[in-house]
């Protein structure tokens, strides 16, 4: 097994070299043929991926190969060496299979766009990034590109850079990610200040010896990192907004993968965490927050992006709920399951507004289920997947975070993220309503909508299939395969036995609930028994809040945003201007004026100076007199 | 001298370029310009052999020249180079050169004068960072300062003779302190030991009595604060920045504030350890202030190069908290501050200049929606900002993170405090590039498929037009033509040392490894 060790840095090389071939010589040379080089290259990560998942999983034996030091500053070290275990060689699989299957896809997506080689540049260099992060062995080099793939985020949010909003969305997201950045980077120096090092391994044997309050401090301050990138409550707001990118950049980054390393990374340094149970108590609130708030804003959005992006919101905070509960094995199923039914809903969106010329608003569609079947048997198994319905992947996993909370000891969150899952299920089946069913809202005369060619169809199946039957690899719960190849990773946490009367108690009421999502849904939106404006009117206030993000943005911008820059304005035009350069012009001024002052002796009239010549000397001489003899003593 | 005499080489090259165009004044102005190219070109090649050749892992001085000069008074030419200089030297050839084919066309009056202060500035500059002999030094010191005033004055934009009056004041007031400096540490060592000089490396031996050192050690402390600049003495770099040429800004940003850094780590921390320690904690909080305050007033600059200059107000500000972190981490992190925002800075205001040149005003408002006018320098704009931001695998970052970690390190609350500026750098730089190159032009409308265009036929609303709008005539953003070969021949090695720099800063650290550790040797903290 040592040769795949020594192959390892295969899997981020073939999409790195692809970027910087597209970057330099996509525009004037590649231009729409871009994809030749990404797709394989993603393609061969991939495949080279594949062994050592299989190496991992069979001997139980990390992986690693040291490629060079990095910063080499007195006692401080920085390697980087890429680092495969059982958690890496899942995060590399999904990375790279989805990110192989979007590749794909946008082929047929961004036809035509003038910047086709500048995506095709970018993607891969997303995809190389986010297999450094989850190939990092130490905090420092998790860091560099966990904040890589927020530039990469950036590039691509801002991807059609000439749209204001877009352009808006873009820095957004980089400067919000930045404040967790700014946790995140604190806690990383406080591990190396508190334990001299930085390597996993080694920080993670040496967490016994800190102090309870040194734990908590360095857990939270790197959870402030994952909050920001895991789009939690109160950072998530960055989310919704970068849906400004192409969709196939939602399905892969603030879907599938980038959006899922605050749980990787979290899950990653479970020690840390398990050493402080304030910081669990903090992940698994936080996460209750995220999951029943976003779940509310989805079900009052009509921009169909935005719902599935508040879905993904919703769903990352089932993640760090089962984080916070101590169900890693959970957290990161449900990331698994998620990868596939998130991208499948955000490339069917996609489906959807490339057949209807990028509309977005599903107040202006409907019907499409008779126009694009394909579109819409995948997108309803996606959707079905989301809400927990059985046997689809989500059921599984989301219902294993629900029974891992309730164990754990914490029966008010599995109540909030039941109550969650009621909007989710609501929420999902609305947009298949409004999307695929009942009357044709769209502009018929022009539009023509349609499933699209197979580039974009092939992965839509593709993941498809893996929403509806990923969820078996976890199953029976707790017991499944993927439990199993997990245990190592996780081995040394406290594990909760789970009766079987508690499994099958939370299926049933796990399924009621979405299926009340759905009855409710297929209510107001198919038999149109209930009328969703009246519900919004009579709910007033809890609609208007949900309807406005729960007023998130305008907080931000009240109380941060603006004082900071009145805050500037005030620094630059008073204390800079005002005081320090006034009182260095005063000196300035000073001197001249006394200078001036000094000017008027300066006559001319030689009569003037003989006087003061002549009144001088009397002076000296007087004062000689006085001073030098005895005359006066 | 059995050796060649390399440095004196290095350093005297531009000279004699300047002599030559000094004995010739009708040389064309072509002629000028080669001649300059050459000057420069021969420095810079000789400064990468110094490189080469350089033993990294010998403590102390290199390539020592020594002539004596007035031995009555101790006075000798000595030169030398360690790790801490030998990486300066090369940047500031670098960097000179490409300021002079950076000048090739936006110089169109007094070519030879121009090119004849420049070459002397070089030299000048080049001098400060090898002379071992604080006499020596400080003559090199004054002769930049002339050259860089001139450069400012002469050939500077509109309110230039203020600005280079206030470069000339401020730094002369510094340099006088300096020199009261100088003589007080000459007479000091003279008094205990019998023997007068002025080598550097001889007077670090010596050791002084505490209340001398505060004193002295305030006394050079101030003339590097002004140069680097600290706050609160960083009102002159704003205005000499904006008023200055493009490669008088390049020259300015890259290498003279540098000289407060290397002043403070070739003289006050090995001459005055006792009362560095006792500063630190008072520097170490203007440091911070610095920090915040110039990310914070970059923020709301109407003016490209004004922000610039203030985020390097801002950048200086980790130079001096890792200086006086007083640790390992915070010394490499200062020293790769300043070699990465001489590369990053240097390549910001070139790209300033490029736009000055097609649109004759700096205005952010008067830009936007340059990616599609000038692909190339967009790209290059997006690079660089990302590297002043502090982006990982990038140059800024290396240095900005062991600048921080060393602060956190002495003090946490210093570190917590500098970290913020990762929110407030990526929010002035991304605002400022969401504005020149993302976008429309002003007054351009939206496009077809733009969403905006969509809302306002729907809600009947009219679409906004891009960019706030420049007030009066500029030229449209639109018809920029995008970078020619020479701008892209001064930006592109930038842009390489700058990936470089960030994906392997081993290199040079390991260059600066000896010499930092005899740096902290005097604070008994090898190897941390």
């Amino acid at each position: 097994m040592e040769w795949i060790a020594d192959w390892l840095f295969i899997i981020p090389l073939a999409p790195l070299v692809a970027a910087a071939v597209n970057f330099l010589l996509g525009r004037w040379w590649i231009r729409d043929r871009a994809h030749w080089i990404a797709v394989p290259a993603v393609g061969i990560s991939f495949l080279a991926s594949i062994p050592a998942f299989l190496a991992v999983a069979q001997h139980h034996e990390p992986l690693s190969q040291h490629l060079y030091t990095w910063i080499p500053a007195g006692d401080f070290q920085v390697p980087v060496t890429l680092y495969v275990d059982q958690l890496t060689a899942v995060m590399l699989l999904v990375v790279t299979g989805v990110g192989f299957l979007v590749h794909l896809y946008s082929i047929g997506y961004m036809h035509g766009d003038p910047g086709y080689h500048r995506f095709f540049a970018y993607l891969p260099l997303f995809v190389f990034s986010m297999l450094m992060l989850v190939l990092a062995s130490n905090f420092l080099v998790l860091f560099v590109f966990w904040e890589a793939v927020g530039l990469c985020s950036y590039l691509l949010i801002g991807f059609w850079f000439r749209r204001r909003s877009a352009a808006d969305a873009a820095k957004k997201a980089f400067i919000v990610n930045r404040v967790g950045d700014f946790g995140f980077g604190v806690g990383v120096m406080l591990i190396f200040v508190t334990l001299g090092t930085l390597n996993y391994a080694e920080v993670f044997e040496r967490v016994g010896t800190l102090s309870a309050g040194t734990v908590t401090a360095i857990a939270l301050l790197l959870f402030t990192g994952a909050v920001g990138k895991s789009a939690q409550v109160p950072l998530f707001v960055w989310l919704p907004d970068a849906m400004e990118g192409p969709t196939p950049v939602s399905a892969l980054i603030h879907a599938a993968t980038m959006v899922t390393a605050g749980i990787f990374m979290v899950a990653r340094a479970h020690p840390i965490f398990v050493a402080s149970p304030t910081a669990m108590l903090v992940v698994a609130i936080v996460g209750a927050l995220t999951a029943f708030i976003a779940a509310t804003i989805a079900v009052t959005q009509y921009d169909i992006k935005r719902v599935v992006a508040y879905s993904t919101v919703s769903q990352l905070g089932y993640m760090a709920i089962a984080l916070g509960t101590g169900a890693w094995i959970a957290a990161i199923f449900h990331l698994f399951t998620h990868a596939f039914f998130k991208a499948l809903l955000f490339l069917g969106s996609g489906s959807v507004m490339h057949g209807l010329h990028d509309e977005l608003d599903m107040r202006r569609m409907g019907g499409l289920k008779r126009y694009m079947p394909l579109t819409y048997w995948t997108f309803l198994i996606g959707a079905a997947a989301n809400a927990g319905i059985l046997p689809l992947a989500g059921f599984w996993s989301k219902d294993e975070i629900i029974v891992g909370a309730w164990v754990a000891g914490y029966p008010v969150i599995a109540l909030i993220a039941l109550a969650a899952a009621f909007f989710t299920s609501l929420y999902m089946f609305r947009a298949v309503f409004m999307t695929f069913h009942g009357e044709e809202r769209f502009d018929r005369e022009h539009l023509h909508p349609h499933d699209p060619s197979w580039t974009m169809s092939v992965p839509l199946v593709i993941l498809a299939v893996g929403a509806a039957v990923a969820g078996f690899v976890g199953v029976p719960p707790e017991q499944g395969w993927f439990h199993h190849l997990l245990e190592p990773v996780f081995e040394g946490t406290e594990h909760h036995e789970v009766s079987l009367a508690t499994t099958l108690t939370f299926g049933v009421v796990s399924t009621l609930v979405a299926l009340a999502g759905l009855y409710a849904a297929a209510a107001a939106y198919v038999f149109r028994s209930v009328s969703p404006a009246a519900v919004a009117e009579r709910l007033g206030p809890l609609y208007r809040l949900a309807h406005n993000k729960w007023y998130f943005d305008d907080i931000y911008q009240r109380f941060i945003v603006e004082p900071a820059r009145a805050s500037a304005v005030f620094l630059w035009r008073q204390i800079d201007v005002g005081v320090i350069d006034a009182a260095v012009n005063g000196v300035a001024s000073l001197v001249v004026w006394t200078s001036q002052l000094w000017r008027r002796a300066q006559t001319g009239l030689v009569a003037n100076y003989v006087l003061a010549i002549a009144l001088g000397t009397v002076i000296i001489v007087g004062a000689y007199l006085v001073a030098g003899s005895s005359l006066f003593r | 001298m059995d050796q060649i005499p390399i440095l004196s080489l290095i350093t005297y090259a531009p000279l004699a370029g300047a002599l030559v165009l000094f004995l010739w004044p009708r040389a064309t102005e072509r002629a000028a310009r080669w001649i300059a190219l050459l000057g420069a070109g021969v420095s810079f090649v000789l400064s990468l052999a110094l490189l080469a050749a350089f033993d990294r892992s010998a403590t102390g001085m290199q390539f020592t020249e020594f002539i004596d000069w007035l031995p009555g008074l101790g006075i000798a030419y000595r030169l030398g180079v360690d790790g801490i200089s030998a990486p300066l030297v090369v940047l500031t050839t670098l960097l000179s050169l490409i300021s002079i084919i950076a000048s090739w066309d936006p110089i169109k009056r007094r070519v030879r004068e121009y090119y004849i202060s420049l070459l002397l500035l070089e030299t000048g500059m080049l001098g400060v960072f090898v002379s071992l002999d604080l006499f020596l030094f400080y003559i090199f010191w004054e002769v930049m300062l002339i050259p860089m005033a001139l450069i400012i004055g002469i050939w500077g934009s509109a309110n230039r003779v203020y600005a280079a009056v206030k470069f000339f004041l401020y730094t002369l007031a510094g340099s006088l302190l300096m020199l009261v400096g100088i003589v007080a540490v000459y007479q000091a060592y003279f008094e205990q030991t019998g023997v007068r000089t002025l080598n550097v490396l001889e007077l670090a031996q010596g050791t002084y009595g505490q209340a001398f050192q505060m004193w002295a050690f305030a006394a050079f402390f101030l003339a590097f604060a002004i140069k680097i600049p600290m706050w609160p003495f960083h009102t002159w770099l704003p205005d000499a920045h904006v008023e200055a040429p493009t490669a008088g800004s390049v020259i300015l940003a890259g290498i003279l504030l540098k000289m407060g850094g290397y002043g403070f780590l070739r003289f006050n921390l090995p001459l005055f350890p006792d009362a560095t320690r006792a500063w630190a904690p008072f520097i170490i909080v203007v440091s911070l202030i610095a920090i915040i305050y110039g990310a914070l007033v970059a923020l709301v600059q109407p003016d490209l190069k004004k922000l610039v200059a203030y985020s390097s107000v801002s950048h200086m500000g980790f130079v001096t908290l890792g200086i006086f972190a007083l640790n390992a981490q915070g010394l490499y992190g200062a020293m790769i501050v300043m070699i990465s925002h001489g590369l990053v800075t240097g390549a910001l205001f070139l790209l300033v200049g490029v736009l000055y040149e097609r649109a004759h005003t700096r205005e952010i408002s008067a830009f936007g929606g340059l990616h599609r006018s000038m692909p190339l320098a967009a790209a290059f704009w997006g690079l660089f900002a990302f590297a002043s931001l502090g982006l990982p695998g990038l140059s800024g970052f290396v240095g900005e993170f062991l600048a921080i970690l060393g602060g956190f390190r002495a003090y946490r609350w210093a570190g917590v405090i500098a970290m913020v500026v990762v929110i407030l750098a990526a929010w002035y730089m991304l605002w400022m590039l969401q504005r020149i190159v993302m976008m429309r032009a002003p007054g351009e409308p939206p496009d077809p498929d733009d969403p905006e265009l969509r809302l306002a036929n729907a809600y009947a609303v009219p679409p906004a037009a891009g960019g706030a709008g420049p007030h009066g005539h500029t030229v449209d953003p639109r018809t920029f033509p995008d970078l020619n070969w020479k701008e892209f021949a001064t930006l592109a090695p930038l842009a390489v040392l700058t990936v470089w720099l960030g994906v392997y800063p081993g290199y040079v650290m390991r260059i600066l490894q000896p010499a930092i550790e005899q740096v902290l040797s005097a604070f008994g903290r090898i190897g941390l």
